[in-house]
């Protein structure tokens, strides 16, 4: 049996895990830097410990319903500042953070700035953990679909992406949505954690805890953010047994090993270590980026749309296909400066093979 | 009605003065400078240990916390910044983030949790013509942002360094070909920026007469709204953006109920970001293919 303060360890951890794989799939994947995403675990939280506690519906409805109101407020903040790029987006989702915030601090529901009690306690490890690893499994097959290609062609570049007929705001105002869903699933085990909701719980600070995990455990994979979660839950506590001083000032060290983990890993904890490999605006802002694939199915991409031979579903439903056919080219190695020599090349002689 | 414009130019310009160090630092290094709210505090409490401590009087003490704040913003600098100057931009901002939480908390071991009062090292007069009223302390904090902002202007309008810094936001590598040397600009525009925030925080430290090393969160968003607003990377946009947040948050606050205050000056950032994502003052950058 493991002792209730590493039950609890493992319990925020878990909910910290489904924050940053839901971040990670706007920030990581689509590549739009967005800085308000406690505010969805908030409003995931607040909705779903009013539902048990002062209207006494059963839990799961609940967790589910905050979760769609979550999303909700992710369609109605994300339609706009979608369109919005890079830095600029990631203030507006800094503002509109800060105003859900200071929306619930003065709603009279929500117990306001006394904060809302006398939610019961429902969560436990076996259910945070279940998520967690559902969230993970959600993620990885989104990643892996059509969907995620989209999102990774636009994180790469997005006019190269609107030119291959993604709609590039529908996809990232989709993905801000699942993203916002997420986040109200771990607000909502979250009040039924703690039993207490305070609004500071949610804010700006929190988007940016989320966004260092994401980042520190490195954007490339899902193992990133799983792991970057995992160790920025246990820091603050490892720093604490550390000394006397070390514990009381525990924070401090915390702000200085981000610093210092940005200096010596600043692709993350896992990451490639390739940098610089800045094809876009974007890509720059991303940073690392898997370029030998992508520029290989980028320039596959572009021949084949040249060349009309094969229409835009059967391009990018099955990358096997993709690979198949960019092996046939003798491009796997993907060194070749993008879109040059591929028109010409073997793109219809190996049409067939 | 003159008494809120009056409360929203002294509120304005203490914004304008934050405002000031992101948009420069943006617009040479393109990063938003997450500790600067926090450089803020840090002049406030070297401001305040000088007069308390020190007895220093007020212009003196000012001074020293912008020098000492100019000194924490260059080691900021060359500590957490410089090393990645090539590293992927979300890297630099979690730099920025994780300096930010130590300075606070650097702060809070130094200084403890509690908020502390600034003592005032001169006498406080109030003018007041029938409803309307202006303490010497408004009239302080307006007079010292706008010399301080013609300063400013005047640095980078008509000196060398100035020029370097403006050659340096322009285009890095075509500067340093010409001869300047970019770190040293960077460094220079990150003293200045945090003399300036300086500046801010033994003003409205004095002025709210509370100093605690949680005090540069708001004030460096809101500082950070102010130059988006303005159009970040623009400095007259940084004294725009400030004077017309504080008028709006003093404005929204005697319409609507103070406890929006926050969601008033986030609310003018949403739409501005809607309307004209590069702020009123700022350029549009076109992206290229």
């Amino acid at each position: 049996m493991i002792s209730p303060y590493y039950y609890q360890l493992l319990v925020i951890a878990s909910i910290n895990v489904i924050m940053a794989l839901s971040l990670n799939l706007v920030t990581g994947c689509a590549g739009q830097l967005a800085l308000g995403h406690a505010a969805f675990m908030g409003i995931g939280a607040y909705t779903a410990g009013i539902l048990t506690s002062v209207y006494h519906v059963p839990f799961a409805v609940a967790l589910v319903a905050g979760a769609a109101v979550a999303a909700l407020f992710g369609l109605i903040v994300g339609l706009p500042t979608l369109r919005l790029k890079g830095d600029y987006l990631a203030i507006a989702t800094l503002g509109f953070g800060e105003i859900i915030r200071v929306a619930i601090l003065n709603m009279g529901i929500t117990g306001g700035p006394f904060g809302l009690r006398g939610i019961s306690k429902h969560t436990n490890l076996t259910l945070a953990v279940a998520a967690a690893v559902l969230a993970y499994l959600t993620m990885k097959r989104l990643m892996n679909s059509r969907f995620g290609r989209a999102l990774t062609a636009i994180r790469e570049d997005e006019v190269a992406a609107v030119a291959m007929g993604i709609d590039a705001t529908r996809h990232k105002v989709l993905a801000f949505v699942i993203s916002a869903a997420w986040a109200g699933i771990a607000g909502g085990l979250f009040a039924h954690w703690f039993r207490y909701l305070h609004p500071s719980s949610f804010a700006f600070s929190a988007s940016v805890e989320i966004l260092s995990m994401v980042v520190l455990g490195g954007m490339e994979s899902l193992e990133g953010p799983v792991l970057g979660a995992a160790a920025l839950t246990y820091a603050p506590e490892l720093l604490r047994g550390v000394s006397d001083f070390v514990s009381r000032h525990r924070m401090m060290f915390y702000g200085a090993l981000l610093v210092i983990m940005m200096l010596v890993r600043p692709q993350g904890l896992i990451g490639s270590g390739v940098k610089g490999l800045s094809i876009s605006k974007l890509g720059r802002i991303h940073g690392v980026v898997r370029l030998p694939q992508m520029e290989r199915v980028t320039q596959w991409l572009t021949a084949a749309k040249q060349r009309k031979h094969l229409n835009d579903s059967s391009v990018s439903t099955d990358s096997r296909v993709v690979e198949e056919r960019l092996a046939g080219l003798g491009m796997s190695s993907g060194t070749g400066s993008r879109g040059t020599g591929i028109g010409s090349g073997g793109g219809e002689e190996h049409a067939g093979s | 009605m003159l008494q809120q414009v009056v409360n929203g130019l002294t509120l304005g310009s203490s914004y304008a003065l934050i405002a000031l160090g992101y948009t420069m630092v943006y617009g040479v290094l393109r990063l938003i400078n997450f500790a600067h709210g926090e450089i803020y505090m840090v002049g406030a409490l070297i401001g305040l240990m000088t007069s308390q401590a020190a007895g220093l009087p007020f212009a003196p003490a000012m001074v020293t916390a912008m020098a000492g704040a100019a000194i924490v913003g260059v080691i900021v600098e060359r500590i957490a910044y410089r090393p990645l100057r090539k590293a992927p931009r979300l890297a630099v901002l979690i730099s920025a983030i994780g300096m930010s939480i130590f300075l606070r908390n650097l702060a809070l071991a130094v200084m403890g949790p509690q908020t502390r009062a600034f003592p005032i090292p001169f006498e406080v007069k109030q003018f007041s013509t029938g409803r309307f009223r202006m303490s010497s302390f408004d009239v302080l904090i307006l007079l010292t942002s706008i010399a301080l902002m013609i300063g400013l202007h005047f640095l980078v309008q008509n000196t060398k360094i100035g020029k370097a810094m403006r050659a340096a936001a322009e285009d890095k590598e075509t500067a340093s070909l010409m001869g300047i040397n970019v770190n040293r600009v960077i460094a220079f525009t990150f003293a200045v920026g945090s003399a300036l925030a300086a500046a801010a925080g033994v003003l409205i430290g004095m002025n709210f007469n509370a100093v605690d090393p949680s005090m540069g969160m708001m004030p460096g968003l809101k500082g950070f709204t102010a130059a988006v607003l303005g159009g970040v990377g623009s400095i007259p946009g940084a004294m725009l953006g400030g004077i017309l947040l504080g008028m709006a948050e003093v404005m929204g606050v005697a319409l609507l109920k103070s406890e929006w205050r926050d969601a008033i000056a986030f609310g003018i950032l949403a739409l501005v970001l809607l309307v004209k994502p590069s702020g009123i003052l700022g350029r549009n950058v076109q992206e290229k293919v």
